[in-house]
């Protein structure tokens, strides 16, 4: 048994394979960082630290030997609960195909747009540098009308390559710019999403958790996740009633060439 | 036109398993090759030669270290098993049967070390 103490739970093997796989179909649409970033590991729960490479002096602990310090960049955890009643569960073991997982579809939701806010707007409490806050790009603006927006993500493209970022490029948007985006045809009937995959060479991610949208470059090794322990399922308790559980994960992020992304907010 | 990965007919197979399929094809190929890289090289004399050999040996190693590590993310109870088997010291049938025997003990299924729902990446998908 792990830290996770899932065999301590009154689950049957068959209730623990509903809860998993419905947590996997509920994460995997938002989990928008994912999809454009770099993902390293998982290197499981007891990474603590991703290393930088890096030192800093410390001052000299005795004549004639200096002291570096290695620094690293701490990984954080995130832990979303959630419960679920033990009538469901029991029904789930008699073969219900409607067992009511409504709370922990909710702490899935939360737990991705957590994610994606600290990957693009960062946690800088928790020592994460988002990718919007590292940008040196000056943010540019996104008009209210749909018209101007391939102009914007044109620009934020041209942006990049004129950086010497090589292509292809994704976008993540929040979930009022994907609506926007989605609902929206140009002069002619030509559909906006396309026109913006056709400027970007590639994905257009629906992304809750993000503010506005971001245009990236996906050559690789610019934005790196580092993962210690991926998301996954840990029991905390229970009673008569419900079985209280938790999504958890660990991680850590920094964006190794900051100028690889560009901030479009709208008006 | 034969599609040897698949036990099963393909038609029945979902994406994920025609996925996994492939790459378990591609891992089979890359060690095939390495294979064979590795009989070029104790036989070949010619210096440029084996230069090229081994040169084309190190991407299969490269290769097949990427489909198994595919393969282990997709599959945490694997993933958990190898981890006590793989990059360690000491002797590496002792390292199976532990690995094997706390995966046996309950830990690997439905709570093994690793306990991830094993999302991962999500790049091109």
């Amino acid at each position: 048994m792990n830290h996770l103490l899932r065999s301590h739970a009154p689950i049957s093997d068959e209730g623990w394979a509903l809860i998993d796989e419905e947590a996997r179909q509920r994460l995997t649409p938002g989990l928008a960082a994912r999809r454009l970033v770099d993902f390293g590991g998982p290197h499981g729960w007891t990474h603590s630290a991703t290393s930088l490479g890096r030192v800093e002096a410390v001052g000299p602990v005795a004549e004639g030997v200096d002291v570096r310090r290695r620094r690293v960049l701490p990984l954080v955890e995130l832990r979303a609960p959630f419960a679920i009643s033990r009538d469901e569960l029991r029904d789930g073991d008699r073969g219900a195909a409607d067992v009511d997982l409504d709370d922990l579809d909710r702490a899935a939701q939360r737990l991705a747009e957590a994610e994606n806010a600290a990957v693009f707007h960062g946690a800088p409490e928790d020592g994460i540098t988002g990718i919007v806050p590292a940008s040196p790009h000056p943010e540019i603006e996104l008009g209210a009308d749909p018209a101007t927006y391939a102009a914007a993500v044109a620009h934020a493209v041209d942006l990049l390559k004129r950086n010497g970022l090589e292509g292809p490029y994704g976008l993540a948007l929040s979930r009022e710019e994907w609506t926007r985006v989605v609902e929206t045809s140009e002069h002619g009937g030509y559909p906006l999403f396309e026109h913006l995959a056709l400027i970007l060479g590639g994905p257009i991610v629906w992304a809750p958790g993000v503010r506005g949208a971001v245009a990236l470059s996906l050559r690789g090794g610019d934005f790196l996740f580092d993962a210690g322990q991926d998301i996954a399922i840990g029991y905390e308790g229970h009673d008569a009633d419900a079985v209280a559980l938790y999504l958890e994960e660990s991680f850590s992020f920094r964006s190794v060439t900051p100028e690889a992304a560009v901030a479009i907010g709208s008006a | 036109m034969g599609f040897d990965q698949y036990h099963e007919p393909p038609e029945e197979l979902g994406p994920e398993a025609r996925t996994i399929a492939r790459v378990f094809a591609s891992l089979t190929e890359e060690a095939e090759a390495i294979n064979w890289y590795e009989q070029r090289l104790a036989i070949e004399q010619d210096a440029e030669a084996r230069d090229v050999i081994a040169d084309a040996r190190h991407e299969e190693y490269k290769h097949f270290a990427m489909d198994l590590e595919l393969l282990l993310r997709r599959r945490p109870e694997w993933r958990a098993i190898a981890e006590g088997i793989l990059f360690r010291a000491g002797s590496i049938t002792a390292n199976a049967d532990a690995a094997e025997a706390e995966s046996e003990d309950g830990a690997a299924q439905p709570d093994d070390p690793g306990g991830s729902l094993g999302i991962g990446s999500l790049r091109g998908s």
